[in-house]
């Protein structure tokens, strides 16, 4: 069931070309620790992206450049648009970054006020904002969890809340760290139903190789700071030298 | 993504850090209490306080200068009392005129908030050097020697513990917030004033209800542990026969110097 979203207006100028650009990115944490080496990525639009790794090989500190967290430098073009503080607040609108922990992510006592806080910040009519946050909710299959208060979900349902925050900015970009951390069988089947649906290019984190099998029909394996490998994921995962050489295993 | 903007424990191998922690507190607080006591314009004394201090600095390892460097974040605070120096007492010096107000500054009000100002600078610098070579697990412990309530030293401790969880949870939730304040070409983004606002409200709100339920599961692990009430250390500190010796040098130079200030 491919949703659609039911808006047209409010949109980010249409642009040709991939959606993300990553050329020769560096980045070191205050404390001097380096956590990016000259990262280099493409992203075409419509792709479906999974990006795989050990704990710290960078993937949520790339993550977090994405929409311009962290680092400053003209590294990362997105939309079209180069990432610098001019342009920021239109690439928030077309990165949809959504935490590992939801509880990162949920900042406001309801479901509904916290989904409609991207709209609300971008400027949107009222009615606009309804359409937006029924669309989200409907498509995270949460439309019944509008007036809910966010802290007391479970924490699938905290997840799909918070996809649903960002959704309802209708984003370019889907960029999603670690989404499958911590749920149990069900959720997991509902998020991968869920992602597989949703019609937006996206670049997820993930350690479940199985859900990259699934989803994802290109993968990307970071190890400190660098990006290793990057092709089709069912090629990629015939490669048991490459996987064991930076701590994963074939599902 | 830490904050340890907090900690000012600085490690070092010096007399000054292996001294046992109760006579580190006794004497700074003896020494905060004599600088209170001096009056005001005995700069004599004033002087031998800084000596004591800059005496302390050097056996810290730390350098001679450490607390004197750090020292001037007290200074806003001590102008609190520039006030005194419109104390209408002794010879006026000059007359401003700002508007309808005039002020007199006066010789005996300069010479008031020069005191104020170096009392507090002393005891600053003492407070600094303290914290500077002790650390906090340590401080507390001696505290409880000294017979402060258990109820206060635990909260102390447990204050200091979860600043830093705390001050992390602030961050998460600014980063969360400023990651989705987007923008779109042609419309006015950001909101109104009483929106944002609010939501600035609702997330201080969600600061405390999730401290709070921390609190609950924290305390709930404590239990489990087999908390009852009181923290154990196992860093037992015995006074040695050097201890005793420095905290009797430090109390007699406290008395010379009350003595020095009373002549």
């Amino acid at each position: 069931m491919p949703h659609t979203h039911p808006t047209h207006h409010y949109q980010l100028p249409h642009f040709e070309g991939d959606i993300l650009q990553i050329t020769d990115l560096h980045f070191s944490y205050p404390d001097g620790h380096a956590a990016l080496h000259g990262i280099q990525l493409c992203l075409a639009q419509g792709e479906k992206v999974a990006l795989v790794g050990p704990n710290g090989a960078g993937k949520s500190t790339l993550m977090l450049h994405l929409n311009g967290i962290l680092g400053d430098s003209g590294a990362v073009t997105v939309a079209g648009l180069p990432l610098n503080p001019k342009t920021l607040p239109q690439i928030r609108a077309a990165v949809g970054l959504v935490f590992q922990n939801p509880d990162d992510q949920l900042f406001s006592p309801t479901v509904f006020e916290d989904v409609a806080f991207g709209p609300l910040h971008m400027g949107l009519p009222e009615a606009e904002i309804h359409i937006r946050v029924d669309a989200a909710l409907e498509s995270v299959r949460m439309s019944a969890y509008r007036e809910r208060l966010s802290h007391h979900l479970s924490v699938g349902e905290k997840k799909r809340i918070a996809i649903a925050t960002v959704l309802a900015m209708n984003p370019r970009l889907l960029v999603l760290d670690e989404p499958s951390a911590g749920l149990d069988p069900r959720a997991r089947r509902t998020l991968i139903h869920l992602l597989r649906d949703l019609p937006i290019t996206m670049l997820v984190s993930t350690h479940d190789l199985a859900l990259a099998k699934e989803l994802f029909p290109r993968m990307i394996i970071m190890d400190e700071g660098r990006i290793v490998a990057d092709g089709p994921t069912l090629e990629l995962l015939q490669d048991q030298g490459l996987l064991e050489a930076h701590g994963l295993e074939k599902p | 993504m830490h904050a340890d903007a907090f900690d000012r424990y600085y490690h070092a191998e010096s007399p000054l850090h292996r001294l046992d922690p109760r006579v580190k507190v006794f004497l700074t607080v003896a020494f905060i209490l004599s600088n209170a006591l001096l009056s005001d314009g005995v700069w004599a004394a004033f002087g031998l306080a800084w000596l004591l201090i800059l005496f302390a600095n050097r056996f810290s390892g730390l350098g001679v200068e450490f607390s004197f460097k750090r020292s001037f974040i007290a200074l806003p605070f001590a102008l609190a009392a520039v006030s005194a120096i419109f104390i209408p007492a002794g010879q006026p010096l000059a007359e401003w005129t700002i508007g309808p107000i005039q002020l007199v500054p006066t010789d005996f009000g300069l010479m008031r908030f020069a005191s104020i100002l170096l009392r507090s600078w002393l005891s600053v610098q003492a407070g600094i050097l303290l914290v500077a070579v002790t650390q906090f697990p340590d401080m507390i412990h001696a505290f409880e020697h000294l017979r402060v309530p258990a109820i206060l030293t635990t909260i102390i401790a447990f204050l200091y513990r979860y600043l830093f969880v705390l001050t992390d949870e602030v961050m998460r939730l600014l980063r969360a917030r400023e990651s989705r304040s987007a923008a779109l070409p042609g419309l006015k983004s950001g909101g109104s004033l009483f929106w944002r606002a609010r939501v600035a409200g609702n997330m201080a709100g969600q600061l405390f209800l999730r401290s709070y339920e921390r609190s609950d599961r924290i305390y709930n692990a404590m239990l489990a542990r087999g908390y009852q009430g009181q923290m154990r250390t196992l860093r037992s500190h015995t006074m040695t026969r050097r201890d005793w010796l420095i905290l009797s040098l430090g109390l007699f130079a406290l008395i010379f110097l009350q003595l020095l200030a009373r002549l």
